[in-house]
């Protein structure tokens, strides 16, 4: 394993720098956070983000919102105009070396020597965290078997496929066991199948203690793995929320229904907004505090019955549409 | 002993990326010293006569061996370390807890390894056309650990500011490869005019060229000591500017 339980608690030198995690501990603290490009873009207007330890995180927000600036960072890849940031209480201008030694990264682009062997990449990555060879290809061989990459440990790394690419950062940001792992968008591009594989591999390691930090373009991704979310939008941090009650914000939900026979006439529903798709089909918004009971009971008073029904959005992706439409301004600019 | 670790780490990857591709890395300089021993040792240099009171193969084969110390150093860091830009491995190390000094001390010492590695197949190449053996081998080592440090850094310094392969292959071309072949590698500078004589000492690569050969003949047109100065000086400049460039970021960061 690749967890505290395995091989890590036989290596305390690992979390030499890394204090031990506390309940109430933030693996993540950003305050006032800034980021000014040398073009003048203004990336960053001063975001406040905590993360608690042993949580699982979506930072979303659409293309050029500030999630990508943020995670570099953090990471150390960009240079941050002003603010601090924490890790595990770790100042990362202060406290640099102990900070870095807790983070994992998984980049959005493929990063590693493309002329080097899978195995090699792990192993090297390990030596910079100072892991001895004999110890860092134990870590190697358990990571790479963990994400079913143990078969290729010889093979160049640009001879693998764009899924076992993104596998093989993952192992490699896992090589040193970092207490906070930061996923940019991990599943871009990745088959259902191998996405649907990372996820159990995520929530494993999460369960197992790692705090995981995600971006994500799958709002549905979110939504199924992550505890936390806040979305971030002209720089700004616009939502910062657990997950449920984030969902709970929404008003309504729509449905797809299917009937068993063709409806004969337009339904109408009071509380409730019909629109007939197709002969067998109707869309319906349903209030959250109606429920779905009356409608089904409704239609069938009509002669209408529903053999299934089915959401017609993701929800998150609803309420995450409504957000950044309602900062399509730059918020900025609407208060000044 | 994590910072050692992670130091050998960037070594033994620098020396297994060269040791790997050798047809490109050590092949070439050891066919190209042999035509220089060749033609401008035995065919040319019969013709040219003593130089410094001996013969023109002896004058020329410690500057040959440094040249190509000299232009393996450099390259071997500028094409690495580019190359880890290029493909942003680089994040590889950024994203680590390793200090730069350490970074820094990984790639220069793959470059003076390469530079070990090449000057020494050009050596056993050069003692099949030459009797002359090391008169000082402290002195010749040294002057090639140096040497191979200082450029070592240039080339990490190249890297750091290139954008572009075109980039690292300006210096060596327009910069490098005259200075190296005015820097008296193939010809002693009292044969030179006054004032190009003059204009000759302000080329630091003569002083390496000098100190090196004095170490196998015991000549040198240049102070010994002025040339340590010179090439300790300058590895110290080099030092500084590339440890502002890694904690600033420069070409790294965004």
């Amino acid at each position: 394993m690749i967890s505290k339980s395995g091989i890590l608690a036989s290596q305390p030198y690992f979390y030499k720098y890394c204090r031990q995690k506390q309940p109430e501990m933030n693996a993540l603290s950003i305050r006032n956070l800034r980021k000014t490009y040398k073009n003048g873009f203004e990336a960053l207007k001063g975001i406040d983000l905590d993360v608690k330890a042993g949580d699982f995180f979506a930072l979303l927000g659409p293309n050029g919102a500030g999630k990508s600036t943020t995670i570099g960072i953090v990471s150390s890849l960009v240079r941050k105009t002003s603010g601090t940031v924490e890790v595990f209480g770790h100042d990362l201008d202060k406290e640099r070396e102990a900070a870095k030694r807790c983070i994992g990264l998984v980049p959005q682009e493929v990063n590693f020597n493309q002329f080097e062997k899978v195995l090699d990449i792990v192993v090297n990555q390990a030596g910079y965290y100072g892991i001895r060879r004999k110890e860092a290809l134990q870590r190697a061989e358990e990571c790479l078997t963990q994400l079913s990459l143990w078969d290729k440990r010889n093979s160049v790394s640009r001879h693998l496929s764009g899924g076992m690419k993104r596998r093989l950062m993952i192992a490699r940001a896992l090589v040193h066991s970092p207490k906070l792992l930061i996923l940019d968008e991990p599943t871009a591009g990745v088959d259902i199948e191998i996405r649907r594989s990372m996820w159990e591999f995520l929530r494993k390691i999460n369960q197992e203690g790692t705090t995981i930090i995600l971006t994500t373009h799958y709002l549905e991704e979110a939504e199924n793995l992550c505890r936390h979310i806040a979305i971030i939008n002209h720089g700004h941090i616009v939502e910062h929320n657990a997950m449920a009650d984030l969902l709970r914000k929404l008003h309504t939900n729509r449905y797809i229904l299917e009937l068993r026979n063709p409806a004969p006439f337009a339904p109408t529903v009071e509380g409730y907004q019909l629109e007939p798709l197709e002969d067998h089909t109707l869309a319906v918004d349903v209030p959250m505090d109606l429920g779905l009971h009356g409608l089904l009971d409704q239609l069938a008073a009509q002669g209408m019955e529903v053999v299934s029904l089915r959401n017609a959005a993701n929800r998150l992706e609803q309420l995450f549409i409504d957000l950044v439409e309602n900062q399509r301004i730059d918020p900025a600019r609407k208060t000044a | 002993m994590h910072h050692l670790i992670a130091f050998k780490t960037i070594l033994f990857k620098e020396i297994h990326r060269f040791v790997r591709i050798w047809p490109q890395t050590i092949l070439p300089s050891a066919i190209t010293t042999s035509l220089y021993f060749l033609i401008f040792g035995t065919l040319i240099g019969g013709r040219v006569g003593p130089m410094a009171g001996m013969s023109y193969m002896d004058y020329i084969v410690p500057g040959v061996i440094l040249m190509s110390v000299i232009t393996n150093a450099y390259g071997n860091v500028v094409a690495s370390f580019y190359s880890t830009k290029f493909q942003r491995n680089i994040e590889e190390l950024l994203i680590s807890p390793i200090p730069n000094w350490i970074i820094l001390a990984g790639y220069v010492g793959g470059g003076i390894a390469r530079g070990l590695a090449v000057g020494g197949v050009v050596a056993i190449v050069g003692m099949f056309f030459t009797d002359v053996r090391p008169a000082h081998p402290g002195l010749i080592a040294s002057v090639f650990f140096m040497t191979a440090a200082l450029f070592s850094l240039a080339g990490f310094i190249n890297a750091v500011y290139a954008n572009s392969f075109d980039d690292i292959s300006i210096v060596p071309n327009f910069v490098l490869t005259p200075l190296v072949y005015l820097g008296g590698v193939f010809y002693s500078i009292e044969l030179l005019p006054e004032l190009w004589r003059k204009v000759s000492l302000a080329n630091p690569i003569l002083y390496m060229v000098n100190a090196f050969r004095y170490g196998f003949v015991g000549i040198s047109d240049v102070d010994i000591r002025t040339a340590f100065l010179i090439i300790g000086g300058s590895i110290s400049i080099l030092v500084a500017w590339s440890l502002v460039l890694l904690r600033r970021g420069t070409g790294l960061k965004t």
